[in-house]
């Protein structure tokens, strides 16, 4: 096995087991956690992928941002004063949903013709922005236009008075 | 050399360059902010106090390491490492001089805007952690002021990285040999400075862990060597900032005369020694002047900077006007900010 096999089998236990506890632990807040291991680990998955702006991306949105908010959201609420759900009536539902998602993703998985590169190397930085800004201008706006609608909607609700 | 001796070694003699510097921050710091307030600072351990820090240093590493009964084992006891260990991965990219780096990454300057904002996970998880309504507070606060100052500190350094059409520590420098960027966008570097000292969790901006209202703040809880964890990472994250605004405004090495990464060393010290000044001089804000300062002057200002910036590099202006520009918006930042500098209180 060589090194980069093995960081690629323990970034990807490390990213099994964050999901994992993820949805097996009983804290939330421990949860949220275990959501942080596992999106680092798909980052170092990444940089095995010679997607360094990619990793860096990842650590900086799902890292820095989403879990630091989910972590803000969960400290302000007590744990303790609502009960506790790990299990609810859709049971049966949600295995025939997840097995048939599995299923799809297996079959689609073993019938794509997977283009192998021969020598790996990482797109470099520059060549991304130019993609980005120049082939993709019109896509990337209009994302932007609609994070600027979602800022917009939040300001709104927090504005709202009781009355 | 198999390159993971190589590595090792490289990591290695970075931390202990820093663990050394941290001590002699610390001393520095108390002598500084005592002569400041017409005090000695520490005289009694060594000529003129000199070993106060380690006598410090062996006090914690002796000390018991305490937990609260009901604190949440786990990331209580994680809290520090987590905190530690993204601000010490900073350094990985910080050349001290052309040759002088662990590893120079093409994207340096945003791999340390990456891996720095991970720290706030540890300091959320020791305030949450400790299961105590000040480390609580202290948190919340830390993580809110965080998220708030990081953005005109990252607008800042995207001016940088705009007029440098480059996100590589080394080449920054490098086009930074006869005029500074300091000179080139003052405004810039005023945003980074004061973004940085609320990064620092430093006056006049420490609120999170101010003693007379949340008595330290996430780190009240602990003791022994995992506050001392705490303590040396804060200092090490003083360094980083001051490394990094060294490097990308004051230009680095690339100074004549002395050896480059002394000159490195010297602006960083430097920039060190003024946040200290700061610090032992200003009173400390209120949180909500605070957030309105972010939000409401410093954000603003920094998308002003990038539109200047923007400006000279798509008409090919002359350099002097956009440090012409530049400085007035400084100039007309700093006169806002000593005329409107309350607001009502809430």
């Amino acid at each position: 096995m060589t090194g980069a096999q093995f960081l690629f089998y323990a970034l990807g236990l490390a990213t099994v087991m964050g999901g994992l506890g993820v949805v097996l632990s009983r804290n939330v807040v421990h949860s949220a956690l275990a959501l942080l291991l596992s999106l680092i680990a798909v980052a170092g998955i990444y940089v095995l992928l010679y997607a360094e702006f990619l990793a860096l991306v990842q650590v900086l949105i799902y890292g820095g941002a989403i879990v630091i908010l989910l972590l803000f959201v969960l400290m302000l609420t007590r744990s303790g004063e609502s009960p506790l759900v790990l299990d609810n009536p859709q049971k049966p539902v949600a295995l025939v949903v997840s097995l048939l998602f599995m299923a799809i993703a297996i079959v689609s998985f073993f019938l794509t013709r997977w283009k192998l590169a021969q020598a790996p190397r990482g797109v470099d930085f520059s060549v991304l922005g130019g993609s980005l800004f120049q082939d993709w201008v019109l896509p990337f706006e209009v994302a932007s236009l609609v994070l600027l609608v979602a800022l917009m909607g939040a300001i709104i609700i927090a504005r709202e008075s009781p009355q | 050399m198999p390159w993971y001796v190589d590595i090792t070694a490289r990591v290695g003699a970075m931390l202990i360059f820093l663990i050394l510097t941290v001590l002699a921050l610390v001393w520095l710091e108390r002598k500084f902010a005592g002569r400041i307030q017409m005090r000695l600072g520490p005289m009694r351990t060594g000529y003129q106090g000199l070993l106060q820090s380690l006598a410090d240093a062996v006090k914690l590493l002796l000390k018991e390491d305490l937990r609260p009964a009901n604190a949440d084992r786990w990331a209580f006891q994680m809290a520090p490492f987590v905190v530690f260990v993204p601000i010490f991965l900073i350094f990985v990219t910080i050349p001290f001089s052309r040759e002088l780096v662990i590893r120079n990454l093409d994207m340096g300057l945003f791999y340390i805007i990456a891996v720095s904002g991970l720290s706030i996970v540890g300091i959320v998880m020791a305030g949450w952690g400790s299961d105590n309504k000040y480390a609580l507070l202290g948190a919340v606060r830390s993580a809110a002021q965080m998220i708030s100052y990081e953005l005109p500190l990252v607008l800042a350094l995207l001016g940088i990285a705009m007029q440098a059409s480059s996100l590589n520590l080394v080449t920054i420098v490098e086009q930074q040999r006869f005029l500074p960027n300091l000179f080139m966008q003052p405004l810039g570097f005023t945003l980074f400075m004061v973004a940085a000292l609320a990064e620092l969790h430093r006056s006049p901006f420490d609120i999170p862990v101010a003693e007379s209202e949340v008595v330290g703040g996430p780190f009240i809880e602990y003791s022994g060597i995992r506050w001392g964890i705490f303590y040396l990472s804060e200092y090490v994250n003083l360094v980083a900032v001051a490394a990094l605004a060294s490097l990308v405004f004051l230009g680095g090495w690339e100074w004549p005369l002395l050896p480059p990464a002394a000159w490195f060393l010297v602006k960083t010290f430097a920039l060190i020694m003024v946040i200290m000044w700061v610090r032992a001089t200003l009173p400390r804000l209120r949180i909500d002047q605070l957030m309105d300062f972010a939000w409401k002057i410093l954000l603003p200002l920094a998308f002003v900077n990038i539109f200047i910036v923007g400006l000279y590099r798509l008409y090919q202006w002359p350099t002097w006007t956009v440090s012409l520009i530049s400085l007035a918006m400084a100039i007309v930042a700093a006169a806002t900010v000593y005329h409107f500098p309350g607001g009502e209180r809430r």
